[in-house]
Protein backbone atom coordinates (compact mmCIF):
# COMPACT_ATOMS: atom_id res chain seq x y z
CA UNK A 1 0.00 0.00 0.00
CA UNK A 2 2.74 2.42 1.00
CA UNK A 3 4.62 1.62 -2.19
CA UNK A 4 1.55 2.34 -4.29
CA UNK A 5 0.96 5.64 -2.49
CA UNK A 6 4.51 6.66 -3.28
CA UNK A 7 3.93 5.85 -6.95
CA UNK A 8 0.76 7.90 -6.90
CA UNK A 9 2.67 10.93 -5.65
CA UNK A 10 5.43 10.44 -8.23
CA UNK A 11 2.94 9.89 -11.03
CA UNK A 12 0.97 13.03 -10.27
CA UNK A 13 4.15 15.10 -10.20
CA UNK A 14 5.29 13.78 -13.56
CA UNK A 15 1.76 14.14 -14.92
CA UNK A 16 1.76 17.85 -14.07
CA UNK A 17 4.79 18.32 -16.30
CA UNK A 18 3.16 16.44 -19.20
CA UNK A 19 -0.04 18.38 -18.68
CA UNK A 20 1.77 21.71 -19.01
CA UNK A 21 3.25 20.65 -22.34
CA UNK A 22 -0.01 19.09 -23.54
CA UNK A 23 -1.83 22.42 -23.09
CA UNK A 24 0.41 23.90 -25.79
CA UNK A 25 -0.40 21.11 -28.26
CA UNK A 26 -4.10 21.32 -27.64
CA UNK A 27 -4.26 25.14 -27.87
CA UNK A 28 -2.51 25.27 -31.22
CA UNK A 29 -4.60 22.38 -32.54
CA UNK A 30 -7.76 24.14 -31.39
CA UNK A 31 -6.97 27.39 -33.13
CA UNK A 32 -5.37 26.36 -36.44
CA UNK A 33 -6.03 22.61 -36.55
CA UNK A 34 -2.41 21.52 -36.82
CA UNK A 35 -0.11 19.52 -34.58
CA UNK A 36 2.89 21.66 -33.72
CA UNK A 37 5.58 18.99 -33.67
CA UNK A 38 8.18 21.56 -32.70
CA UNK A 39 6.41 22.09 -29.37
CA UNK A 40 8.34 19.34 -27.59
CA UNK A 41 11.56 21.00 -28.68
CA UNK A 42 10.42 24.34 -27.31
CA UNK A 43 10.06 22.47 -24.00
CA UNK A 44 13.64 21.23 -24.41
CA UNK A 45 14.85 24.77 -25.17
CA UNK A 46 13.00 25.89 -22.02
CA UNK A 47 14.87 23.30 -19.97
CA UNK A 48 18.22 24.52 -21.35
CA UNK A 49 17.29 28.15 -20.73
CA UNK A 50 16.41 27.20 -17.14
CA UNK A 51 19.75 25.46 -16.66
CA UNK A 52 21.63 28.46 -18.05
CA UNK A 53 19.66 30.83 -15.82
CA UNK A 54 20.16 28.74 -12.67
CA UNK A 55 23.91 28.42 -13.29
CA UNK A 56 24.14 32.12 -14.07
CA UNK A 57 22.25 33.10 -10.93
CA UNK A 58 24.38 30.89 -8.72
CA UNK A 59 27.50 32.39 -10.32
CA UNK A 60 26.12 35.81 -9.41
CA UNK A 61 25.82 34.59 -5.83
CA UNK A 62 22.04 34.53 -5.53
CA UNK A 63 21.53 31.81 -2.95
CA UNK A 64 17.83 32.21 -2.13
CA UNK A 65 16.15 29.25 -3.80
CA UNK A 66 12.66 30.76 -4.23
CA UNK A 67 14.14 33.94 -5.74
CA UNK A 68 16.38 31.97 -8.09
CA UNK A 69 13.45 29.81 -9.18
CA UNK A 70 11.18 32.77 -9.78
CA UNK A 71 13.81 34.60 -11.84
CA UNK A 72 14.61 31.45 -13.80
CA UNK A 73 10.94 30.85 -14.51
CA UNK A 74 10.45 34.37 -15.85
CA UNK A 75 13.64 34.22 -17.90
CA UNK A 76 12.96 30.79 -19.42
CA UNK A 77 9.29 31.49 -20.13
CA UNK A 78 10.11 34.87 -21.66
CA UNK A 79 12.84 33.64 -24.01
CA UNK A 80 10.93 30.47 -24.93
CA UNK A 81 7.94 32.67 -25.79
CA UNK A 82 10.14 34.47 -28.33
CA UNK A 83 11.10 31.08 -29.76
CA UNK A 84 7.43 30.10 -30.00
CA UNK A 85 6.55 33.35 -31.74
CA UNK A 86 9.44 32.94 -34.21
CA UNK A 87 8.54 29.34 -35.03
CA UNK A 88 4.99 30.36 -35.95
CA UNK A 89 6.17 33.40 -37.92
CA UNK A 90 8.87 31.56 -39.87
CA UNK A 91 7.50 28.06 -40.34
CA UNK A 92 3.69 28.20 -40.18
CA UNK A 93 2.28 31.60 -41.11
CA UNK A 94 3.70 31.64 -44.66
CA UNK A 95 1.96 28.30 -45.20
CA UNK A 96 -1.47 29.34 -43.94
CA UNK A 97 -4.05 28.52 -46.58
CA UNK A 98 -1.72 25.97 -48.13
CA UNK A 99 -2.58 22.27 -48.23
CA UNK A 100 -2.99 20.63 -44.83
CA UNK A 101 0.19 18.59 -44.91
CA UNK A 102 2.46 21.58 -45.57
CA UNK A 103 2.58 23.04 -42.04
CA UNK A 104 2.93 19.52 -40.63
CA UNK A 105 6.05 18.92 -42.71
CA UNK A 106 7.50 22.29 -41.79
CA UNK A 107 6.73 21.52 -38.10
CA UNK A 108 8.87 18.39 -38.31
CA UNK A 109 11.58 20.44 -40.00
CA UNK A 110 11.37 23.03 -37.23
CA UNK A 111 11.64 20.29 -34.61
CA UNK A 112 14.83 18.92 -36.20
CA UNK A 113 16.23 22.44 -36.53
CA UNK A 114 15.70 23.22 -32.85
CA UNK A 115 17.19 19.88 -31.78
CA UNK A 116 20.29 20.39 -33.89
CA UNK A 117 20.59 23.96 -32.72
CA UNK A 118 20.64 22.81 -29.09
CA UNK A 119 23.06 20.01 -29.92
CA UNK A 120 25.49 22.34 -31.69
CA UNK A 121 25.26 25.25 -29.26
CA UNK A 122 25.08 23.28 -25.99
CA UNK A 123 26.92 20.10 -26.89
CA UNK A 124 25.58 16.61 -27.28
CA UNK A 125 26.46 15.40 -23.79
CA UNK A 126 23.93 14.99 -21.00
CA UNK A 127 23.89 18.04 -18.71
CA UNK A 128 23.57 17.26 -15.02
CA UNK A 129 22.56 19.69 -12.29
CA UNK A 130 22.94 19.59 -8.51
CA UNK A 131 19.56 19.13 -6.82
CA UNK A 132 18.34 22.58 -5.88
CA UNK A 133 15.96 21.46 -3.16
CA UNK A 134 16.51 18.36 -1.06
CA UNK A 135 14.66 16.62 1.74
CA UNK A 136 10.97 16.26 2.17
CA UNK A 137 8.08 15.15 4.33
CA UNK A 138 7.91 11.62 5.62
CA UNK A 139 4.23 10.77 5.25
CA UNK A 140 3.88 7.22 6.52
CA UNK A 141 5.92 4.10 6.91
CA UNK A 142 4.58 0.66 6.17
CA UNK A 143 5.73 -2.71 4.89
CA UNK A 144 9.27 -1.51 5.48
CA UNK A 145 8.74 1.29 2.94
CA UNK A 146 8.83 5.02 3.71
CA UNK A 147 6.45 7.19 1.73
CA UNK A 148 8.08 10.49 1.04
CA UNK A 149 6.75 13.70 -0.40
CA UNK A 150 9.83 15.67 -1.36
CA UNK A 151 9.99 19.46 -1.21
CA UNK A 152 10.87 19.31 -4.88
CA UNK A 153 7.61 17.55 -5.70
CA UNK A 154 5.67 20.06 -3.65
CA UNK A 155 7.44 22.91 -5.46
CA UNK A 156 6.63 21.36 -8.86
CA UNK A 157 2.98 20.73 -8.08
CA UNK A 158 2.40 24.13 -6.48
CA UNK A 159 4.13 26.03 -9.29
CA UNK A 160 2.21 24.11 -11.93
CA UNK A 161 -1.11 24.72 -10.20
CA UNK A 162 -0.40 28.45 -9.92
CA UNK A 163 0.63 28.68 -13.58
CA UNK A 164 -2.46 26.71 -14.67
CA UNK A 165 -4.73 28.88 -12.51
CA UNK A 166 -3.38 32.06 -14.10
CA UNK A 167 -3.72 30.48 -17.53
CA UNK A 168 -7.32 29.38 -16.90
CA UNK A 169 -8.23 32.86 -15.71
CA UNK A 170 -6.63 34.32 -18.83
CA UNK A 171 -8.59 32.09 -21.19
CA UNK A 172 -11.99 32.22 -19.49
CA UNK A 173 -12.21 35.74 -18.10
CA UNK A 174 -10.14 38.20 -20.12
CA UNK A 175 -10.82 39.83 -23.51
CA UNK A 176 -7.66 38.18 -24.85
CA UNK A 177 -8.95 34.76 -23.79
CA UNK A 178 -12.33 35.44 -25.39
CA UNK A 179 -10.58 36.42 -28.62
CA UNK A 180 -8.59 33.21 -28.49
CA UNK A 181 -11.71 31.13 -27.96
CA UNK A 182 -13.48 32.99 -30.77
CA UNK A 183 -10.60 32.22 -33.14
CA UNK A 184 -10.62 28.62 -31.98
CA UNK A 185 -14.32 28.21 -32.72
CA UNK A 186 -14.57 30.17 -35.98
CA UNK A 187 -11.52 31.92 -37.37
CA UNK A 188 -13.42 33.59 -40.20
CA UNK A 189 -16.11 35.01 -37.94
CA UNK A 190 -13.48 36.21 -35.47
CA UNK A 191 -11.97 38.24 -38.30
CA UNK A 192 -15.40 39.65 -39.16
CA UNK A 193 -15.74 40.92 -35.59
CA UNK A 194 -12.50 42.87 -35.94
CA UNK A 195 -10.21 40.42 -34.19
CA UNK A 196 -6.68 40.46 -35.61
CA UNK A 197 -6.55 36.70 -36.15
CA UNK A 198 -2.85 36.55 -37.06
CA UNK A 199 -1.96 38.34 -33.84
CA UNK A 200 -4.19 36.03 -31.79
CA UNK A 201 -2.58 32.95 -33.35
CA UNK A 202 0.87 34.37 -32.56
CA UNK A 203 -0.18 34.93 -28.95
CA UNK A 204 -1.38 31.34 -28.72
CA UNK A 205 2.08 30.14 -29.71
CA UNK A 206 3.68 32.58 -27.27
CA UNK A 207 1.56 31.37 -24.34
CA UNK A 208 1.99 27.69 -25.27
CA UNK A 209 5.76 28.12 -25.47
CA UNK A 210 5.90 29.89 -22.10
CA UNK A 211 3.98 27.01 -20.48
CA UNK A 212 6.32 24.49 -22.13
CA UNK A 213 9.30 26.39 -20.72
CA UNK A 214 7.79 26.16 -17.24
CA UNK A 215 7.50 22.41 -17.83
CA UNK A 216 11.15 22.42 -18.96
CA UNK A 217 12.21 24.01 -15.68
CA UNK A 218 10.16 21.46 -13.72
CA UNK A 219 11.69 18.60 -15.71
CA UNK A 220 15.19 19.90 -15.01
CA UNK A 221 14.47 20.18 -11.29
CA UNK A 222 12.84 16.76 -11.12
CA UNK A 223 15.32 14.65 -13.06
CA UNK A 224 18.44 16.79 -12.67
CA UNK A 225 19.70 15.85 -16.15
CA UNK A 226 18.75 17.14 -19.58
CA UNK A 227 20.00 16.75 -23.12
CA UNK A 228 19.02 18.00 -26.55
CA UNK A 229 16.82 14.95 -27.17
CA UNK A 230 14.39 15.20 -24.21
CA UNK A 231 11.94 17.22 -26.29
CA UNK A 232 11.09 14.33 -28.56
CA UNK A 233 10.02 11.74 -25.97
CA UNK A 234 8.37 14.22 -23.63
CA UNK A 235 6.73 15.87 -26.63
CA UNK A 236 5.20 12.65 -27.93
CA UNK A 237 3.98 11.77 -24.43
CA UNK A 238 2.40 15.17 -23.98
CA UNK A 239 0.82 14.82 -27.40
CA UNK A 240 -0.56 11.46 -26.26
CA UNK A 241 -1.92 13.22 -23.18
CA UNK A 242 -3.60 15.83 -25.35
CA UNK A 243 -5.21 13.15 -27.54
CA UNK A 244 -6.26 11.07 -24.54
CA UNK A 245 -7.85 14.10 -22.87
CA UNK A 246 -9.54 15.14 -26.11
CA UNK A 247 -7.52 17.30 -28.47
CA UNK A 248 -8.71 20.89 -28.36
CA UNK A 249 -9.88 20.64 -24.76
CA UNK A 250 -7.77 22.51 -22.20
CA UNK A 251 -8.96 20.68 -19.06
CA UNK A 252 -8.61 17.49 -21.11
CA UNK A 253 -4.92 18.22 -21.73
CA UNK A 254 -4.22 18.52 -18.00
CA UNK A 255 -6.28 15.43 -17.19
CA UNK A 256 -4.58 13.47 -19.98
CA UNK A 257 -1.19 14.60 -18.69
CA UNK A 258 -1.96 13.38 -15.19
CA UNK A 259 -3.15 10.02 -16.52
CA UNK A 260 -0.08 9.51 -18.71
CA UNK A 261 2.16 10.41 -15.77
CA UNK A 262 0.36 7.91 -13.52
CA UNK A 263 0.40 5.16 -16.15
CA UNK A 264 4.09 5.63 -16.81
CA UNK A 265 5.06 5.61 -13.13
CA UNK A 266 2.87 2.65 -12.16
CA UNK A 267 4.03 0.68 -15.16
CA UNK A 268 7.66 1.33 -14.24
CA UNK A 269 7.02 0.37 -10.62
CA UNK A 270 5.14 -2.86 -11.17
CA UNK A 271 6.17 -4.12 -14.60
CA UNK A 272 9.26 -2.89 -16.31
CA UNK A 273 11.09 0.42 -16.45
CA UNK A 274 12.54 -0.39 -19.85
CA UNK A 275 9.11 -0.54 -21.44
CA UNK A 276 7.58 2.55 -19.80
CA UNK A 277 7.53 4.47 -23.08
CA UNK A 278 5.82 1.54 -24.78
CA UNK A 279 3.07 1.76 -22.15
CA UNK A 280 2.49 5.45 -22.84
CA UNK A 281 2.43 5.02 -26.59
CA UNK A 282 0.14 2.01 -26.46
CA UNK A 283 -2.32 4.33 -24.76
CA UNK A 284 -2.06 6.67 -27.74
CA UNK A 285 -2.89 3.84 -30.13
CA UNK A 286 -5.78 2.58 -28.01
CA UNK A 287 -7.16 6.10 -27.60
CA UNK A 288 -6.93 6.80 -31.33
CA UNK A 289 -8.71 3.56 -32.22
CA UNK A 290 -11.44 3.37 -29.60
CA UNK A 291 -11.85 6.93 -28.39
CA UNK A 292 -10.66 9.39 -31.05
CA UNK A 293 -12.45 12.31 -29.39
CA UNK A 294 -10.71 11.60 -26.06
CA UNK A 295 -12.06 11.78 -22.53
CA UNK A 296 -13.25 15.39 -22.59
CA UNK A 297 -13.51 15.79 -26.35
CA UNK A 298 -16.53 17.39 -27.89
CA UNK A 299 -19.58 15.31 -28.38
CA UNK A 300 -22.13 18.09 -28.09
CA UNK A 301 -24.33 18.47 -31.12
CA UNK A 302 -24.67 21.99 -32.38
CA UNK A 303 -27.85 23.10 -34.08
CA UNK A 304 -27.65 24.78 -37.43
CA UNK B 1 -27.62 61.71 -49.68
CA UNK B 2 -23.97 60.83 -49.59
CA UNK B 3 -22.51 57.45 -50.44
CA UNK B 4 -21.39 55.50 -47.39
CA UNK B 5 -20.16 52.53 -49.38
CA UNK B 6 -19.32 52.40 -53.04
CA UNK B 7 -17.89 49.63 -55.15
CA UNK B 8 -16.52 50.30 -58.60
CA UNK B 9 -15.44 47.61 -61.01
CA UNK B 10 -14.87 45.08 -58.22
CA UNK B 11 -13.80 41.57 -59.21
CA UNK B 12 -13.10 38.68 -56.87
CA UNK B 13 -11.91 35.11 -57.31
CA UNK B 14 -12.03 31.86 -55.38
CA UNK B 15 -8.88 30.22 -56.65
CA UNK B 16 -9.25 30.24 -60.42
CA UNK B 17 -13.02 30.76 -60.36
CA UNK B 18 -14.21 34.30 -60.91
CA UNK B 19 -17.03 35.06 -58.49
CA UNK B 20 -17.53 38.78 -59.11
CA UNK B 21 -17.26 40.42 -62.56
CA UNK B 22 -16.83 44.16 -62.28
CA UNK B 23 -19.49 45.05 -59.73
CA UNK B 24 -20.57 48.69 -59.35
CA UNK B 25 -22.76 49.34 -56.35
CA UNK B 26 -23.56 52.28 -54.06
CA UNK B 27 -25.10 52.30 -50.61
CA UNK B 28 -26.05 55.77 -49.41
CA UNK B 29 -26.05 56.91 -45.79
CA UNK B 30 -29.31 55.89 -44.08
CA UNK B 31 -30.49 53.56 -46.84
CA UNK B 32 -31.55 49.95 -46.87
CA UNK B 33 -30.18 48.41 -50.04
CA UNK B 34 -30.89 44.83 -50.99
CA UNK B 35 -29.02 42.50 -53.27
CA UNK B 36 -31.08 39.71 -54.76
CA UNK B 37 -30.07 36.84 -56.96
CA UNK B 38 -30.12 33.09 -57.32
CA UNK B 39 -27.98 30.62 -55.43
CA UNK B 40 -24.33 30.97 -56.41
CA UNK B 41 -24.81 34.36 -58.06
CA UNK B 42 -22.11 35.85 -55.82
CA UNK B 43 -24.23 37.69 -53.23
CA UNK B 44 -22.35 36.38 -50.20
CA UNK B 45 -19.03 36.76 -51.99
CA UNK B 46 -19.80 40.41 -52.63
CA UNK B 47 -20.53 40.93 -48.95
CA UNK B 48 -17.36 39.12 -47.89
CA UNK B 49 -15.30 41.06 -50.43
CA UNK B 50 -16.43 44.31 -48.79
CA UNK B 51 -14.92 42.82 -45.62
CA UNK B 52 -11.65 41.94 -47.38
CA UNK B 53 -12.04 38.15 -47.40
CA UNK B 54 -11.59 37.32 -50.29
CA UNK B 55 -9.83 40.49 -51.34
CA UNK B 56 -11.00 42.37 -54.43
CA UNK B 57 -8.57 41.69 -57.27
CA UNK B 58 -9.54 44.70 -59.37
CA UNK B 59 -11.64 47.75 -58.69
CA UNK B 60 -12.00 49.95 -55.62
CA UNK B 61 -14.10 49.78 -52.48
CA UNK B 62 -14.61 53.12 -50.77
CA UNK B 63 -16.25 53.39 -47.37
CA UNK B 64 -16.92 56.66 -45.55
CA UNK B 65 -14.70 58.50 -48.05
CA UNK B 66 -11.73 56.19 -47.49
CA UNK B 67 -10.36 53.50 -49.75
CA UNK B 68 -10.59 50.22 -47.83
CA UNK B 69 -9.80 47.88 -50.74
CA UNK B 70 -6.43 46.75 -49.44
CA UNK B 71 -7.03 46.83 -45.69
CA UNK B 72 -6.94 43.56 -43.70
CA UNK B 73 -10.31 42.25 -42.55
CA UNK B 74 -9.96 43.22 -38.91
CA UNK B 75 -9.01 46.78 -39.83
CA UNK B 76 -12.08 47.09 -42.07
CA UNK B 77 -14.41 45.74 -39.39
CA UNK B 78 -13.05 48.17 -36.81
CA UNK B 79 -14.34 51.05 -38.95
CA UNK B 80 -17.84 50.35 -37.70
CA UNK B 81 -18.87 47.89 -40.38
CA UNK B 82 -20.59 44.82 -38.95
CA UNK B 83 -21.73 41.66 -40.64
CA UNK B 84 -24.26 39.04 -39.64
CA UNK B 85 -22.92 36.45 -42.07
CA UNK B 86 -24.34 33.54 -44.00
CA UNK B 87 -24.98 30.60 -41.68
CA UNK B 88 -25.02 32.98 -38.67
CA UNK B 89 -21.67 31.73 -37.39
CA UNK B 90 -22.56 31.89 -33.72
CA UNK B 91 -19.83 30.84 -31.32
CA UNK B 92 -21.50 27.62 -30.22
CA UNK B 93 -19.38 27.01 -27.14
CA UNK B 94 -19.75 30.52 -25.78
CA UNK B 95 -22.74 31.82 -23.88
CA UNK B 96 -25.17 34.24 -25.50
CA UNK B 97 -23.71 36.96 -23.28
CA UNK B 98 -20.15 36.18 -24.41
CA UNK B 99 -21.25 36.15 -28.04
CA UNK B 100 -22.74 39.61 -27.62
CA UNK B 101 -19.66 40.79 -25.78
CA UNK B 102 -17.46 39.69 -28.69
CA UNK B 103 -19.31 42.19 -30.85
CA UNK B 104 -18.64 45.10 -28.51
CA UNK B 105 -15.24 44.29 -27.16
CA UNK B 106 -13.01 44.25 -30.19
CA UNK B 107 -14.51 47.36 -31.70
CA UNK B 108 -13.71 49.19 -28.47
CA UNK B 109 -17.26 49.84 -27.28
CA UNK B 110 -17.20 50.53 -23.57
CA UNK B 111 -20.86 51.18 -22.82
CA UNK B 112 -21.80 47.50 -22.89
CA UNK B 113 -24.90 47.73 -20.63
CA UNK B 114 -26.54 50.36 -22.84
CA UNK B 115 -25.79 48.40 -26.00
CA UNK B 116 -27.17 45.25 -24.42
CA UNK B 117 -30.39 47.07 -23.52
CA UNK B 118 -30.73 48.21 -27.11
CA UNK B 119 -30.35 44.64 -28.37
CA UNK B 120 -32.80 43.28 -25.77
CA UNK B 121 -35.35 45.90 -26.79
CA UNK B 122 -35.26 44.47 -30.32
CA UNK B 123 -34.99 40.82 -29.33
CA UNK B 124 -36.32 40.22 -25.80
CA UNK B 125 -35.80 36.49 -26.30
CA UNK B 126 -32.03 36.93 -26.08
CA UNK B 127 -32.33 38.31 -22.57
CA UNK B 128 -33.98 35.10 -21.41
CA UNK B 129 -31.24 33.04 -23.03
CA UNK B 130 -28.30 35.10 -21.78
CA UNK B 131 -26.43 32.35 -19.93
CA UNK B 132 -27.22 29.62 -22.43
CA UNK B 133 -24.62 28.36 -24.88
CA UNK B 134 -24.93 29.70 -28.42
CA UNK B 135 -25.02 26.19 -29.88
CA UNK B 136 -28.16 25.28 -27.98
CA UNK B 137 -30.31 28.08 -29.41
CA UNK B 138 -32.96 27.53 -32.06
CA UNK B 139 -32.35 28.76 -35.60
CA UNK B 140 -34.40 31.90 -35.12
CA UNK B 141 -32.71 32.72 -31.84
CA UNK B 142 -29.31 32.21 -33.43
CA UNK B 143 -30.24 34.67 -36.17
CA UNK B 144 -31.34 37.20 -33.55
CA UNK B 145 -28.03 36.64 -31.77
CA UNK B 146 -26.06 37.09 -34.99
CA UNK B 147 -27.78 40.41 -35.65
CA UNK B 148 -27.52 41.42 -31.98
CA UNK B 149 -23.81 40.64 -31.97
CA UNK B 150 -23.33 42.77 -35.07
CA UNK B 151 -25.26 45.65 -33.45
CA UNK B 152 -23.07 45.52 -30.34
CA UNK B 153 -20.28 47.17 -32.30
CA UNK B 154 -22.55 50.21 -32.90
CA UNK B 155 -22.14 49.93 -36.68
CA UNK B 156 -22.64 52.63 -39.28
CA UNK B 157 -23.08 49.97 -41.93
CA UNK B 158 -24.75 46.62 -41.24
CA UNK B 159 -24.25 43.78 -43.69
CA UNK B 160 -26.96 41.13 -43.40
CA UNK B 161 -26.58 37.87 -45.28
CA UNK B 162 -29.82 35.90 -45.72
CA UNK B 163 -31.31 36.63 -42.29
CA UNK B 164 -34.54 34.83 -43.25
CA UNK B 165 -32.95 31.56 -44.35
CA UNK B 166 -34.59 28.52 -42.80
CA UNK B 167 -36.76 30.50 -40.40
CA UNK B 168 -40.48 30.32 -39.73
CA UNK B 169 -42.52 33.14 -41.37
CA UNK B 170 -43.36 34.66 -37.99
CA UNK B 171 -39.68 34.89 -37.04
CA UNK B 172 -38.82 36.34 -40.45
CA UNK B 173 -41.43 39.01 -39.88
CA UNK B 174 -39.94 39.82 -36.48
CA UNK B 175 -36.43 40.10 -37.88
CA UNK B 176 -37.42 42.22 -40.89
CA UNK B 177 -39.43 44.41 -38.52
CA UNK B 178 -36.33 44.87 -36.39
CA UNK B 179 -34.26 45.89 -39.42
CA UNK B 180 -36.86 48.46 -40.47
CA UNK B 181 -37.03 49.77 -36.91
CA UNK B 182 -33.26 50.19 -36.67
CA UNK B 183 -33.15 52.02 -39.96
CA UNK B 184 -35.99 54.35 -39.04
CA UNK B 185 -35.03 55.24 -35.51
CA UNK B 186 -31.25 55.37 -35.66
CA UNK B 187 -30.64 55.83 -39.38
CA UNK B 188 -28.63 52.63 -39.61
CA UNK B 189 -27.45 51.89 -43.15
CA UNK B 190 -28.12 48.32 -44.20
CA UNK B 191 -26.94 46.16 -47.08
CA UNK B 192 -29.20 43.12 -47.17
CA UNK B 193 -28.63 39.95 -49.16
CA UNK B 194 -31.79 37.90 -49.62
CA UNK B 195 -33.26 35.01 -51.56
CA UNK B 196 -36.65 36.01 -50.24
CA UNK B 197 -36.83 38.70 -52.94
CA UNK B 198 -40.40 39.82 -52.31
CA UNK B 199 -39.86 40.61 -48.64
CA UNK B 200 -36.46 42.15 -49.26
CA UNK B 201 -37.63 44.47 -52.04
CA UNK B 202 -40.60 45.62 -49.97
CA UNK B 203 -38.27 46.47 -47.09
CA UNK B 204 -35.46 48.11 -49.08
CA UNK B 205 -35.24 51.59 -50.54
CA UNK B 206 -33.25 50.32 -53.47
CA UNK B 207 -32.19 46.99 -54.86
CA UNK B 208 -29.65 45.38 -57.16
CA UNK B 209 -29.98 42.11 -59.04
CA UNK B 210 -26.88 39.97 -59.26
CA UNK B 211 -26.57 37.31 -61.96
CA UNK B 212 -23.39 35.25 -62.39
CA UNK B 213 -21.29 37.75 -60.49
CA UNK B 214 -22.47 40.84 -62.38
CA UNK B 215 -25.13 43.44 -61.63
CA UNK B 216 -27.85 43.19 -64.27
CA UNK B 217 -30.51 45.50 -62.87
CA UNK B 218 -30.86 48.25 -60.32
CA UNK B 219 -33.68 50.42 -59.11
CA UNK B 220 -35.96 51.29 -56.22
CA UNK B 221 -37.58 48.42 -54.38
CA UNK B 222 -41.01 49.21 -55.86
CA UNK B 223 -39.61 49.52 -59.39
CA UNK B 224 -37.89 46.17 -59.25
CA UNK B 225 -40.96 44.52 -57.76
CA UNK B 226 -43.00 45.73 -60.72
CA UNK B 227 -40.62 44.39 -63.37
CA UNK B 228 -41.98 41.33 -65.14
CA UNK B 229 -38.56 39.66 -65.51
CA UNK B 230 -37.99 39.96 -61.75
CA UNK B 231 -41.40 38.51 -61.06
CA UNK B 232 -40.65 35.62 -63.37
CA UNK B 233 -37.15 34.89 -62.08
CA UNK B 234 -37.34 35.57 -58.36
CA UNK B 235 -40.91 35.95 -57.21
CA UNK B 236 -42.76 33.03 -58.75
CA UNK B 237 -44.32 31.07 -55.97
CA UNK B 238 -42.78 33.13 -53.22
CA UNK B 239 -45.13 36.11 -53.04
CA UNK B 240 -47.56 34.14 -50.92
CA UNK B 241 -45.00 33.94 -48.18
CA UNK B 242 -45.65 37.59 -47.31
Amino acid sequence: MAYALQQLINGLTLGMIYGLIAVGYTMVYGIIGMINFAHGDIFMIGAFLSLIALLGLSALGISSVPLALALTLIFAAGIAAIYGWSVERIAYRPLRGSFRLAPLISAIGMSITLQNFAQVSQGARVKPMEPLISGGLLLTEGDGFAVQLSWMQIAIVVTTLIVLAIFTWLVTKTPLGRSMRACEQDLKMAGLLGIDTDKTISLTFVIGAALAAVAGLMFLLYYGVIDFYIGFIAGVKAFTAAVLGGIGSLPGAVLGGLLIGLIEVFWSAYFSVEYKDVAAFSILIVALIFMPTGLLGRTEVEKV
Amino acid sequence: MSALLSLSGVTAYYGAIQALRGVDLVVNEGEIVTLIGANGAGKSTLMMTVCGNPRARDGRIVYGGQDITDLPTHAIMRRRIAQAPEGRRIFGRMTVYENLLMGAEVSGQTDVPALLEQVFALFPRLKERLTQRGGTLSGGEQQMLAIGRALMSRPRLLLLDEPSLGLAPLVVKLIFGAIRELNRTSGLTVLLVEQNAYQALRLAHRGYVLVNGAITMAGSGAELLARPEIRAAYLEGSSHSA
